[in-house]
């Protein structure tokens, strides 16, 4: 078949920022369906809550303070994330990796909570349906919050290496911070489930 | 098309690095292509591949052997039926058997063959190079791979999943449970569905950005949207039945109570959370084969589809109902009649939209020139046969009629008629159409016919008499009955007509050997079809096309057949695809395509490894974390490729 030239693609970037980038899509994409599984457990929880005579079975509801503790950090958590975006879009090596560093402690401080968390909620996976599923939303979000982590280490040190200094690693960048948004949103919603639909 | 490509030149900034297509000759062009897209040879180049030509080849043929197994299972009931009391097979081998067919032809046949085909055609279909997320794409097959693998060794070692592929509880739940079968299928589950949902992602990926500059929503090949669909249906059905097997594997496991009603929990719990899935999971089948019926028939017909907009709104439609009906599967579980009578009303709702695709397909072959090629055959004995079970399933969306029929060979009928009629008549006319794009020969249409007729008659001779037995009252998944019954001989014919499909499955794989070697050569295009996968040579080399095409009309090669319009100004170094907007697919971005890699195996067998300790102890979630990070951070860390400069 002959080719018949009608346009120039040379002078596009090799990368871009945000809905651009097939990377982002990917993320989104993965941010969806596992907001479709934390949709699903939650429904679960709620599905056991209506068919219990008493919610939560057995246990009081679970404390308070840890799992607060988690949602302070977290929530305050977004406002480095947000300068992170600004900085990896503007391309600036310097605050990035600075802004990195801050982002992997963020990330590790709520796991280092979560270790008193799991007490918090006064009950054992075993004991009940009421514990099972109390448990699995943590595990869930615990997972979570332990892949992102370990994604914003990596990327840290990434970029105070050569490689650092390619232009997608700002990309990269930039995807990583919109993930970390849904860790944090969906921690919102899990908080409310696990620790406020008890005391309703 | 000169503003076609965004920005002006004289902003390229330092963007001009390597070596550009523009002006290049076609034997250099080519040299450098073939150069920057090889895949190693031998051994080592098998494991490391990215190109999706490659991995989707390899998902069709895994794909077909499970087939082959699952079919086998099938024969080996049929043996045991064909006489009442009969002694050959057991029932505990029987329910192994059943439930080894069903879960083999869901999850390791239907589902990935279905993916397979995306995986080949998509990048093809759409005009670009790989899949937006190649070395997932490779994951993902190793990952399906090795849980295929997994579940049928269990199987050799008498520890064959034995509850149905559905796996209700408490048959399947740490009481009744025999030692590790339930486990085994659980796990299973995870790999095929992780598999799944990496496919689904790259899939929406790939269309969403990778499609040729000008191939704006309104010109998709139909078959590329009925996948995007699909892919979207997995993103949210899959989740349900990864959540309900790891609470299923916990319960068996660690002891948590979601299943148990002595502790809170609730058996009729796993049946939404799986039907949440499980009927998705059937549009999931289906939804691409109607998407090889709107590619084929235009071809054979010689016109443009017949209202391609309701097409399109059917597809994403049904996309959207799939999800209202699962509680059609529960009918007998005792729930509420006003809950009832919701699902049966949308269970009877996606027959519309199913509707609206038939006879769109009716009116395109009523207003074009039919040719009776064996792909064109198999379109028409879907439509025959979909619709004889899409009017069982209507009848079957009524309760009072669903509670007589429910759990007999009935519904056995209606399913296969709905799963054989309606995803694997149309796969099967699939690879004789793309059988010579892939392969570069033609299969033989002499044995096509035989091939077709057999599976044909013999499909309806076996599964029409099920629809009698199951009035009858012949109930599912009982490993014999009594003589007593008066089933004995429609169960013979059963039986017999069973040889019938087997024969014609013979044919079909005698065929693909045959042509493989002998089959006449192809060439480009041989069906004289309008989509741009027709375009390159058959088989594609490996980077798909020498220059990526533009796209002016729905049907591009109808529209131009002997030049392409195509887009220059790509690396020809260094392996680099376009990505454009989503609606009107204008391009904005020269992306990077990954490289071969052997990390996405390694990763594969290091979650491998963690899914299938899992099974016996918890632990291995934890220790198994470590190989795991590994892989996946070798797998990311760039390895300074030249487009990693940029």
């Amino acid at each position: 078949m002959r080719h018949r030239p009608v346009a120039d693609v040379s002078h596009l970037p090799t990368y871009d920022f945000g809905s651009a980038s097939p990377m982002w899509w990917g993320t989104l994409a993965f941010i969806a369906l596992e907001a479709t599984g934390f949709a699903l457990a939650i429904g679960t929880y709620f599905y056991l809550a209506v068919l219990a005579r008493h919610w939560p079975i057995g246990a009081p509801a679970p404390d308070l303070l840890p799992g607060t503790a988690v949602l302070v950090i977290l929530v305050a958590s977004v406002v480095p994330n947000h300068m992170i975006e600004v900085w990896a879009r503007r391309q600036d090596l310097a605050k990035v990796r600075l802004g990195m560093v801050v982002m992997s402690i963020v990330g590790i401080l709520p796991l280092i909570v979560r270790i008193w968390e799991f007490p918090a909620l006064r009950i054992s996976w075993d004991q009940n349906a009421y514990g099972s599923i109390v448990w699995f939303l943590l595990g869930l979000h615990t997972t979570h919050l332990l892949t992102d982590v370990g994604d914003t280490i990596v990327l840290a040190v990434l970029m105070f290496t050569q490689k650092g200094k390619a232009g997608r690693r700002f990309s990269d960048v930039s995807d990583n911070a919109f993930y970390w948004d849904f860790v944090v949103v969906s921690w919102v919603v899990l908080y409310l489930v696990i620790y406020w639909a008890p005391r309703m | 098309m000169s503003g076609l490509a965004g920005k002006p030149a004289e902003h390229t900034q330092e963007a001009l690095k390597g070596i550009r297509d523009t002006g290049l000759e076609e034997v250099r062009l080519r040299a450098f292509l073939a150069h920057a897209w090889r895949t190693p040879k031998g051994f080592y180049g098998w494991l490391v591949t990215v190109d999706h030509k490659l991995i989707g080849r390899r998902y069709i043929v895994t794909a077909f052997l499970f087939l082959i197994l699952a079919g086998l299972s099938a024969l080996a009931m049929r043996f045991q039926l064909a006489q009442p009391e009969a002694g050959h097979i057991g029932p505990d081998l029987y329910n192994q058997l059943f439930t080894m067919h069903g879960t083999t032809m869901m999850f390791l046949f239907a589902v990935p063959v279905m993916e397979a085909f995306a995986i080949y055609l998509v990048p093809l279909m759409i005009g670009t190079r790989n899949v937006a997320f190649p070395r997932l794409n490779a994951f993902s097959y190793w990952v399906y791979l090795s849980g295929g693998l997994m579940i049928w060794i269990a199987f050799a070692f008498e520890t064959g999943a034995d509850a149905g592929w559905f796996s209700y509880v408490p048959l399947a739940g740490p009481e009744y449970g025999i030692g590790k079968r339930p486990d085994f299928w659980a796990q299973m589950v995870t790999y095929t569905e992780v598999s799944a949902l990496a496919v689904a992602v790259e899939i929406i990926a790939t269309v969403f950005k990778q499609r040729a500059p000008g191939m704006s929503l309104d010109r998709i090949p139909l078959y590329v949207w009925s996948v995007l669909v699909t892919a979207f249906v997995i993103l949210f059905a899959m989740p349900a039945v990864m959540v309900s097997s790891t609470m299923l594997i916990l319960d068996r496991l660690v002891g948590t109570k979601f299943f148990d009603p002595a502790a809170g929990g609730d058996a009729l719990l796993w049946q939404h959370l799986f039907w949440f899935f499980g009927h998705p999971e059937v549009y999931i089948i289906f939804i691409p084969a109607t998407g090889f019926v709107s590619a084929i028939l235009p071809t054979f017909v010689r016109r443009p589809v017949f209202g391609y907009l309701g097409i399109v709104l059917s597809l994403i439609a049904i996309g959207f109902l799939s999800f209202g009906l699962w509680v059609h599967h529960m009918f007998a579980t005792g729930l509420p009649q006003l809950g009832e009578s919701f699902f049966t009303a949308s269970s009877m709702m996606i027959a519309i939209p199913s509707g609206v695709q038939i006879f769109c397909w009716i009116a395109t072959i009523w207003g074009g020139r039919p040719i009776f090629a064996t792909p064109m055959l198999f379109v028409l004995g879907f439509i025959f046969t979909f619709v004889i079970g899409g009017l069982t399933g209507v009848m079957v969306a009524s309760v009072p009629l669903d509670l007589q029929v429910h759990d007999t060979y009935f519904v056995v009928a209606h399913f296969h008629y709905v799963l054989v009629g309606g995803a694997v008549f149309p796969l099967l006319g699939a690879v004789y159409y793309w059988f010579p794009k892939i392969t570069g020969r033609m299969l033989s249409e002499r044995l096509g016919r035989w091939n077709f007729w057999l599976v044909f008659l013999g499909f309806n001779l076996t599964f029409f008499p099920m629809h009698i037995l199951g009035l009858q009252g012949m109930p599912r998944r009982v490993y014999t009955y009594p003589p007593a019954s008066g089933w004995g001989e429609m169960n013979l014919f059963i039986s017999l007509s069973s040889l019938v499909v087997f024969a014609g499955f013979a044919l079909f794989f005698l065929n693909l050997f045959l042509s493989l070697r002998n089959g006449r050569i192809a060439g480009g295009n041989p069906w004289g079809a309008s989509t741009l996968e027709w375009a390159t040579t058959s088989p594609p080399p490996s980077y798909d096309f020498s220059r990526l095409p533009v796209v002016t009309h729905r049907e591009p090669l109808w529209a131009e057949p002997d030049v392409l319009p195509v887009v220059e100004g790509l690396r020809v170094d260094a392996r680099e695809v376009l990505a454009g907007t989503v609606a009107d697919a204008m391009p904005q971005v020269r992306v990077p395509s990954a490289d071969n890699s052997i990390w996405p195996l390694l990763s594969a067998i290091a979650v491998g490894g963690a899914f299938l300790g899992s099974i016996y102890t918890p632990w291995a979630v934890v220790w198994g974390a470590i190989p795991v990070s590994i892989g996946f951070i070798c797998w990311f860390w760039p390895k300074g490729e030249p487009e990693d400069e940029e």
